[in-house]
């Protein structure tokens, strides 16, 4: 289905990407470039704009890279994109180009989030502030809300019921009872993984 | 804002961190209860209040959603709080990433993968759906907070609206008082 799939004698170091791209490979000022500009255009979602950009508009993956190196990456623990940044880097630059990528997607909005710290911590008492920033957390509640119902929606095909279970479980553990995330994980995700395999 | 400086609470931010990168599935939203509970409730870094905060301005932020880590190192540490919480948050996964996309080829299309996403995908909902909660109630269970919430999640569920368009309106309902 993909260019990666097939071998390619030349250049056995960039193996996926190397069939493909139509145009030559990022430097690593252009990783760090893109992933910046990915990173302060995405807000709310850092997909869109890292489909967009790394697929239409540069062309440095195919759709179906974008896809197979965002589906890895979505297993791996920590933020999505974040590891994205990492994975893309070092297929096309080693260490430097993970790290110059990472740099890009982590260097401004850190810088900001500073700016907006250091205002916070001044004027963080301010009824007006207070309230908006009440409005903008219950929202953003709200939009995590409505993640979660879509994402549940299809556990629920064919009247399954291991996984509402396991969702049920998990939610009840660390949004009720208040266990520690890793001890959580450590028991549900191999109980998961069996009832998938039962499951197949 | 600061409730302990100095070495000590810098090497509890770099562990405390560090070990949550690696149990955070899902992205850094799955991961809000176990900041919450440990931040809040056990060191008593930040109250409530400027939990749910810092969780708002993490979302006006534009990047990544785990921003809000910086925003937690912050309070406990200052900037270089908040650089060391971000780089424990970032380097045990990009390492672990660095690694396994080197050799993820080999693996492509097995069915551990289908297996996995099956596997993962009910965890990171319960996960999200506690997140949800925390917030809430960190937020304080009023008729504003609540208002918001829901019609937040009936127009994101039902209707594709620009998330700052949403945190707008909320923004200025909040200010209003309206509520």
């Amino acid at each position: 289905m993909s260019a990666s799939l097939i071998p390619s004698a030349a250049e056995p170091e960039a193996s996926p990407f190397a069939a493909s791209p139509q145009l030559p490979p990022p430097t690593l000022a252009e990783l760090f470039v893109a992933f910046a500009t990915i990173s302060l255009s995405g807000f709310g979602g850092v997909l869109a704009w890292s489909r967009r950009l790394m697929v239409e508009e540069r062309k440095w993956l195919t759709a179906e890279q974008f896809n197979e190196v965002y589906a890895l990456c979505s297993f791996l623990p920590g933020g999505n994109i974040i590891n994205f940044s990492v994975v893309f880097g070092a297929r096309f630059g080693g260490v430097r180009g993970a790290l110059a990528a990472m740099s890009g997607l982590m260097g401004p909005p850190v810088l900001l989030v500073l700016i907006i710290a250091a205002i916070y911590a001044h004027y963080g008492d301010l009824p007006v502030l207070r309230r908006a920033l009440i409005g903008v957390a219950a929202a953003a509640a709200g939009l995590m809300m409505a993640t979660v119902a879509k994402m549940a929606r299809p556990l629920f095909r064919n009247g399954a019921w291991r996984g509402p279970l396991i969702a049920l479980a998990t939610f009840v553990a660390i949004g009720i009872v208040h266990w520690p995330l890793p001890l959580v994980l450590v028991v549900i995700v191999p109980v998961s993984i069996a009832a998938a395999m039962v499951r197949q | 804002m600061n409730s302990g400086s100095g070495h000590g609470s810098l090497l509890t931010l770099a562990g405390f961190f560090g070990v949550l990168s690696l149990f955070a599935i899902g992205g850094g939203n799955s991961a809000i209860p176990e900041m919450h509970r440990f931040a809040v409730d056990v060191q008593h870094w930040l109250s409530d209040r400027q939990f749910a905060d810092s969780f708002a301005l993490a979302q006006l932020t534009p990047g990544p959603n785990l921003i809000i880590v910086a925003l937690i190192g912050y309070h406990v540490a200052g900037v270089l709080g908040a650089l060391v919480a971000t780089l424990a948050m970032c380097g045990p996964p990009a390492v672990f990433a660095f690694f396994v996309g080197g050799a993820s080829e080999k693996f492509k299309g097995k069915t551990w993968h289908t297996v996995l996403s099956r596997a993962l995908v009910p965890v990171t909902i319960g996960l999200l759906a506690a997140s949800v909660t925390v917030i809430v109630s960190s937020v304080g269970y009023n008729l504003m907070s609540l208002a918001i919430m829901v019609a937040t999640t009936l127009a994101a569920y039902f209707a594709r609206l620009h998330p700052l368009w949403i945190f707008a309106a909320a923004a200025v309902i909040g200010m209003s008082g309206l509520l």
